[in-house]
């Protein structure tokens, strides 16, 4: 039977843990690189994007209450269960961004060692990040590093499931909860990875992915108040300046675009992790 | 101040202010023939209601409409607490709240009332003195009704005497349920004269009479009784205050005033969280009973996370951006 018909996919937003339509109703055609259809996708609005930072502060106090521990353990599942879908990542990978299966699967791979690599630093954060303080008077100072708080992320638009593994991954392993905007034209690892999410321990709306234009969701995220920082890795350079002055009104945390997309396989330290951080510190008097 | 139970509490109902208006001055003079009146109030669709009240909830208001609606709304609300753990502090700051619900912005509209128990309505009394908001108290065994009479009108004269403007009463659903119609009209005509000049809402508590059918008897009830607002619930039972219910109290505060020219105030209470539910609200007002209806005066809504949502929702138009709930103030 080489006649059944193909099984046509139109893909939804992952919001709160749920799998929405996109409020405005609109969806969008997703090709490969050489044209050709692969599946519907969600496209999402401002009110979706509204919708999504309400979930993500709903999130947030369980997400950065948990252990450091549990948080990794967490994010550890989550590589286990995208190792299970690693066949359905590489042919997404592979029609999306037109590489050879041999390396899409060491995209993948690269993909799931970053995110596994990232599941181990949230336990270590506060030992490197963290530091007892040399103070003048009867005092023990510390600090400490504690999760910003909603972010707001726009994913590479090239490349779709490494370089968004790379920039959320982060963000999760910092103690925060995120609002991302996957690729535009290249959103079906960003969908893939909503149901690895939704399949593993992570609690609901601790991370949100809407598909659709960054540009257009992208300004609302950027001026919303209830939005602690954003990641502009997916903006284009004029929309990254516009963003980067209109996060300035709620006084954001901006990790800004770098001017050519970065080769994600570098290894990247700490650069993505320390800017979603505040530093907390403490004094505490010794003494009698 | 009455703590005293007064052993002569029951109220004399005998003509006066026991009777109902005309031309239902008669319906009143025995249960069956009070049952029979009510029974033989026309029956709701159910469906169709909830159907109606769908449609209505599909309207968009956007602009200078929600802007509109958004500061009627908050200027309709009766800012509650209602908390076994409130205290006099907690008055205070809700109090200072209703003053000034956006405090980054003078052109806010102070909200209606304030809404607390009985034993705290001397606090908010003095705390929203010159302001021209009245103080709401719960009285009558709030939120069961399960207590005697004399309980009941000592707990309302004690609410009054502390200040209160406005009693929100429950009724005796066990009575009602049972068809013991006279007992909770004539409760409500007693409470209403314990009131003395402060304005009683009567709540039905709407999600324990199940029918809707139900819902129109206690609304003919609690007007033909006196009460100056009939509320749909005291917000500690689910489901509290929902769009149909809304609609079946709207059209029987419409039917009373054509039928004898009292204009009744309706109040939904509890379940409404957001500015779209408020804004549905509002609708559906404008489409049952008309615009007659649409003040502080004719409607409130019984709430108390309302007002941050609509606060966020009025930033939000005045800004134009979206705001948090960083941005409004816990209570």
């Amino acid at each position: 039977m080489s006649d059944r018909l193909t099984v046509r996919k139109t893909y939804k937003l992952y919001l709160g843990g749920a799998f929405p339509r996109s409020e405005s109703g609109r969806t969008y055609e997703v090709h490969d690189t050489k044209g050709h259809f692969l599946a519907n996708a969600a496209w999402a609005s401002r009110k979706d994007g509204r919708d999504a930072v309400v979930a993500a502060r709903g999130a947030f106090g369980t997400w950065s209450g948990a252990t450091a521990y549990n948080r990794g353990q967490v994010l550890y599942r989550v590589a286990e269960v995208m190792e299970g879908r690693a066949a359905q990542f590489t042919e997404e990978v592979a029609a999306g961004e037109g590489l050879s299966p041999a390396k899409a699967r060491a995209a993948v791979d690269a993909a799931i060692d970053r995110w596994v690599w990232y599941a181990g630093w949230t336990d270590k954060l506060a030992a490197v990040l963290g530091s007892t303080n040399p103070v003048a008077g009867p005092y023990f100072g510390f600090s400490v590093p504690e999760p910003t708080g909603v972010v707001a992320v726009l994913a590479p638009q090239r490349s779709s499931l490494l370089g968004l593994v790379s920039v959320l991954a982060p963000v999760l392993a910092a103690g925060n909860t995120a609002v991302v905007v996957s690729s535009k034209e290249r959103p079906l690892p960003a969908i893939t990875l909503g149901e690895v999410l939704a399949t593993s321990d992570v609690p609901g709306g601790v991370v949100n992915l809407l598909t659709g234009d960054a540009a257009e969701i992208g300004p609302w995220l950027a001026e919303h108040a209830d939005v602690d920082a954003i990641d502009l890795a997916g903006a284009p350079a004029p929309l990254a300046m516009e963003l980067e002055r209109s996060a300035a009104g709620t006084i954001k945390r901006v990790l800004r675009a770098p001017a050519e997309e970065p080769d994600w396989s570098a290894d990247p330290g700490l650069s993505r992790l320390r800017p979603f951080l505040e530093t907390k510190s403490v004094w505490h008097p010794i003494g009698v | 101040m009455t703590h005293v139970l007064d052993p002569n509490a029951l109220a004399d109902t005998s003509g006066g202010a026991g009777t109902p208006p005309d031309p239902f001055a008669d319906v009143t003079r025995s249960n069956d023939a009070f049952r029979a009146f009510l029974h033989g109030l026309p029956g709701v669709d159910q469906v169709g209601a909830e159907a109606r009240a769908k449609v209505l909830g599909t309207r968009s208001i956007k602009t200078t409409a929600k802007a509109w609606a958004i500061d009627t709304a908050i200027s309709m609300v009766d800012l509650t607490t209602l908390e076994g753990a409130d205290t006099p502090g907690k008055v205070r700051s809700l109090a200072a709240k209703a003053r000034r619900p956006d405090p980054t912005d003078p052109t806010c509209p102070a909200v209606a009332a304030v809404c607390v128990y009985g034993d705290l309505a001397g606090v908010a009394k003095e705390a929203l003195a010159g302001t021209g908001i009245n103080v709401a108290a719960v009285a009558t065994a709030f939120p069961s009704g399960r207590a005697s009479r004399e309980v009941k009108l000592a707990d309302v004269r004690d609410a009054v005497a502390n200040g209160a403007d406005e009693i929100d009463m429950v009724i005796d659903r066990g009575a009602f349920l049972t068809g013991r119609y006279l007992d909770v009209f004539e409760e409500i005509v007693a409470v209403k004269e314990a009131c003395g000049p402060a304005h009683l809402k009567v709540i039905l508590e709407t999600g324990e009479l199940v029918t809707l059918d139900a819902v129109r008897r206690a609304s003919w009830l609690a007007m033909l009784a006196g009460g100056d607002f009939i509320k749909t619930s005291t917000g500690k039972v689910s489901p509290a205050a929902t769009l149909p219910v809304c609609l079946v109290m709207l059209e029987a505060v419409r039917d009373f005033r054509a039928a004898t020219g009292r204009q009744i105030g309706v109040k939904p209470a509890g379940g409404i969280r957001t500015t779209k539910d408020a804004v549905k609200h509002l609708v559906l007002i404008n489409e049952t009973v008309g615009a007659d209806w649409l003040s502080p005066d004719w409607f409130r809504f019984g709430a108390s996370s309302l007002l941050n949502d609509l606060l966020l929702q009025r930033q939000k138009l005045r800004t134009g951006h979206y705001s948090g709930p960083d941005h409004v103030s816990v209570d």
